[in-house]
């Protein structure tokens, strides 16, 4: 066997799944899992645990997974993580556990976010389900937003023996796992669903269609339905437009509207009456995961599919692997370029993007390299649908209806890193709502903070 | 799940749900509006609220069939569950801030166009229970789309009925009534708000725009979740772009670009009805909605 090497995982071919939507990514079988696991040096002082959000001990569970004991492996992970076949697939563990992987100092990292994933496909396949806790605490926690932040702050909280209630705006639970990533990322009937299924099973309750804000208050919930501490795990659902002519011309999305219809929607589903334009000549400016998600679902939904960034390929905020995916896939990527104006036709349609070339200039103060306009390059793209993926923005809707508490400049709500606290007596806050668009794991990380958090202030 | 408990057809394409929602019913306010999502394959519906009651614990909507998703819906009946049901969303008036007793020296005019009646009406009656008078003009293409009259008539303090066809009522439409009001009558009035189709409220705020009587108007674009997060209902107003969900339902008519809010609701208009055609129409259906070749 190759130490220095990781086993490939298998995936579909590109040419085939840049028509579908099943999942890109196939996993690894028992043996190769079993393989790569063989390869970990099973550190004394793991360094990987420490690039970890939430502090998963992996070499213990992949040392479980080299003794062929992988059940033994799902219950070390459900210790840590509510989500494990979610983070296994859309971790960035490039930049966090397997970074520090001393294997990879000399050749391939140890493939931990695949080894993590198949342990959880394995145990939903055998029907594995975390331990349920046996203690109560009688006392109630109200969890808004059953994201990646509020699944996990509810289920370390219900562990800890807490009656936890989530409450959810939209009609499906999950947040940005079932709206904003695709399914041929994430699927959401195996994958999604039945992690939301095993918070469940540990006693909590997710009551949907309620926007809290304007359905309850969060001071309703602390005084008249009797919660003792609340959750905002709300998210960065807001998004944002370039401010440019013609963007209100029809055929122009936010990455959030076209991922919405067709993820949470299933508008590429036959049988769902939701309708999506899904454009023929696509450009999806931006380049984060967001991004990359919106031009590989038009590209399945049958368009050709531009990329328009106004950085360079190494700038690019997605992660590698996704970028990598999305080439494969046919996504034409027109990098250090810049869009100036939405050209639209006399019945108000997209028809072109008039953009401008760009140059990386000098490092500004973030140590980021500015683009500059070329002057004289201005082009013109012919396209009949733009998808807008600039980012996202807390919705002010909770700060703006509760009292007390308090957001920055960027309407992010402003609460302590380590426990979650908000200027608000018994109101925490973590996730997206807190940092603004980020990451699964790192939304995990503060609903782990903040479960505890909330657990201390309950117990004084 | 939220439970149907009364149901009414108010005309061949208008139908009158009474809905069994705690928390709407609990919150809701005039202006606000739910969404609606009759089961797992169905599209979120934005409806405006037409009545609650906080003792049933119910929220009371109107709706039209224009595609297939409201057909779908119009089909369930009394007893039926319906799968989804959220709300109260966006603002609610404006006025409501104000002092009632300022309300009460306000003469305020209520247009309501075709299924605009239902939002109009909750305004009225709302203003209604705090002894504030206000007319109301409620204008529809012939008698048979005239809806909620006895409702309003029993709120408003006067009410005027038109229809283009000269069917019932005033023959004409509602700026024909706003103009016999104003320059006949010689009727004044502070405040209009109307609600109807885009087509009327712009015409209504060209009017009024010219005898300088402030305007509210009520849009209803296509939205998706109604909370924010997608943007499709954006919509210039004052040369700012503003997201009806949130922002809105109700606007300053004198500022909303009311001609982008046509074309952006066409978009969609395409995609939908382009389905309940060919619905309807199964494989005989080879254009005449406009839109297909």
């Amino acid at each position: 066997m190759d130490v220095l090497n990781r086993v490939p995982v298998r995936e579909q071919d590109p040419a085939e799944r840049a028509h579908n939507f099943a999942e890109v990514c196939l996993g690894y079988s028992l043996e190769e899992a079993k393989a790569e696991a063989d390869r970990c040096l099973k550190c004394k002082n793991p360094k990987c645990q420490t690039g970890c959000p939430v502090n998963i001990d992996i070499p213990r569970f992949i040392g479980k997974i080299s003794d062929g004991d992988v059940e033994g492996a799902y219950h070390v992970i459900s210790e840590y993580s509510a989500l494990p076949a979610v983070c296994g697939r859309v971790c960035p563990q490039e930049s966090q556990c397997e970074a520090k992987c001393i294997r990879g100092i000399k050749g391939d990292a140890i493939s931990i976010g695949k080894l993590e994933r198949f342990v959880a496909d394995y145990a939903r396949e055998q029907g594995i389900r975390p331990v349920v806790s046996a203690e109560k605490k009688n006392k109630k926690v109200a969890v808004i937003g059953s994201g990646p932040a509020g699944l996990t702050c509810a289920g370390d909280l219900a562990k800890m023996g807490y009656d936890v209630t989530i409450f959810e705006a939209l009609h499906e639970p999950g947040g940005v796992l079932v709206y904003g990533i695709p399914e041929f990322r994430l699927p959401k009937e195996t994958v999604v669903k039945s992690e939301i299924e095993n918070v469940k099973a540990l006693g909590v309750t997710i009551e949907t269609n309620v926007v809290v804000g304007k359905s309850v208050t969060i001071d309703e919930l602390l005084t008249e339905e009797g919660f003792s501490a609340v959750f905002i795990g709300s998210g960065a659902g807001l998004p944002k437009f370039m401010g440019i002519p013609g963007e209100n011309a029809n055929g122009v999305f936010s990455a959030n509207e076209y991922l919405t219809r067709n993820n949470l929607m299933k508008a590429f589903t036959e049988g769902y009456d939701t309708p999506i334009a899904a454009g023929k000549k696509v450009a999806v400016v931006g380049g984060g995961n967001v991004a990359m998600d919106a031009a590989r679902t038009a590209l399945r939904l049958g368009a050709e599919v531009y990329i328009v960034y106004r950085r360079g390929e190494e700038e690019l905020p997605a992660r590698v692997e996704e970028v990598h995916h999305a080439k494969e896939e046919g996504v034409v990527f027109k990098l250090l370029t810049n869009p100036k104006e939405i050209l639209v036709d006399e019945n108000g349609w997209v028809k072109g993007m008039r953009c401008v070339k760009m140059e990386l200039g000098e490092p500004d103060a973030s140590g980021r390299r500015q683009p500059v306009e070329m002057p004289g390059s201005e082009f013109v793209l012919e396209l009949d649908t733009v998808i807008m993926s600039l980012g996202t923005s807390p919705n002010p809707l909770i700060v703006s209806t509760t009292e007390g508490l308090e957001a920055n400049k960027r309407g992010c709500i402003v609460a302590r890193d380590e426990d979650g606290c908000t200027g608000k007596k018994a109101v925490f806050a973590g996730g997206d709502a807190v940092t603004g668009a980020a990451t699964v794991i790192l939304a995990m990380g503060a609903g782990k903070a903040a479960a505890k958090g909330i657990d201390e202030y309950l117990s004084h | 799940m939220y439970e149907i408990i009364e149901k009414r057809q108010l005309s061949d394409a208008i139908v009158l749900m009474e809905v069994k929602a705690e928390r709407v019913a609990k919150s809701c306010l005039p202006g606000q509006f739910v969404i609606v999502k009759i089961d797992e394959k169905g599209e979120r519906i934005p409806l405006t609220i037409c009545d609650y009651s906080r003792e049933r614990a119910t929220v009371t909507i109107v709706f039209q069939i224009v595609g297939a998703s409201t057909k779908r819906m119009a089909a369930l009946k009394k007893g039926d569950f319906i799968r989804d049901f959220v709300g109260p969303l966006g603002k609610s008036c404006e006025w409501l801030s104000e002092p009632v007793e300022d309300l009460k020296k306000k003469k305020i005019l209520f247009v309501a166009g075709g299924v605009g009646t239902a939002p109009v009406y909750p305004q009225v009656k709302w203003l209604w229970e705090q002894g504030v008078a206000a007319d109301c003009i409620i204008g529809a293409r012939n008698k048979n789309l005239v809806i909620l009259e006895e409702e309003v008539h029993k709120v408003a303090d006067n009410l005027y009925i038109t229809t283009d066809d000269g069917s019932y009522g005033m023959k004409g439409n509602v700026n024909d009534c706003i103009k016999k009001l104003v320059r006949e009558d010689g009727k004044s009035y502070d405040l209009v708000v109307a609600i109807g189709p885009l087509i009327m409220m712009k015409f209504v705020c060209l009017l009024t725009k010219e005898l300088e009587i402030p305007t509210i108007v009520s849009l209803n674009p296509i939205m998706v979740d109604g909370t924010g997060m997608c943007g499709a209902c954006r919509v210039s107003v004052g040369g700012q772009v503003k997201f009806a969900c949130v922002d809105g339902p109700e606007f300053d008519g004198h500022l909303v670009d009311f001609d982008q809010a046509m074309k952006r609701q066409q978009m969609y208009k395409t995609e939908e009805g382009r389905k309940y055609l060919k619905e309807q129409e199964g494989a005989t259906h080879h254009g005449g909605c406009g839109h297909c070749d």
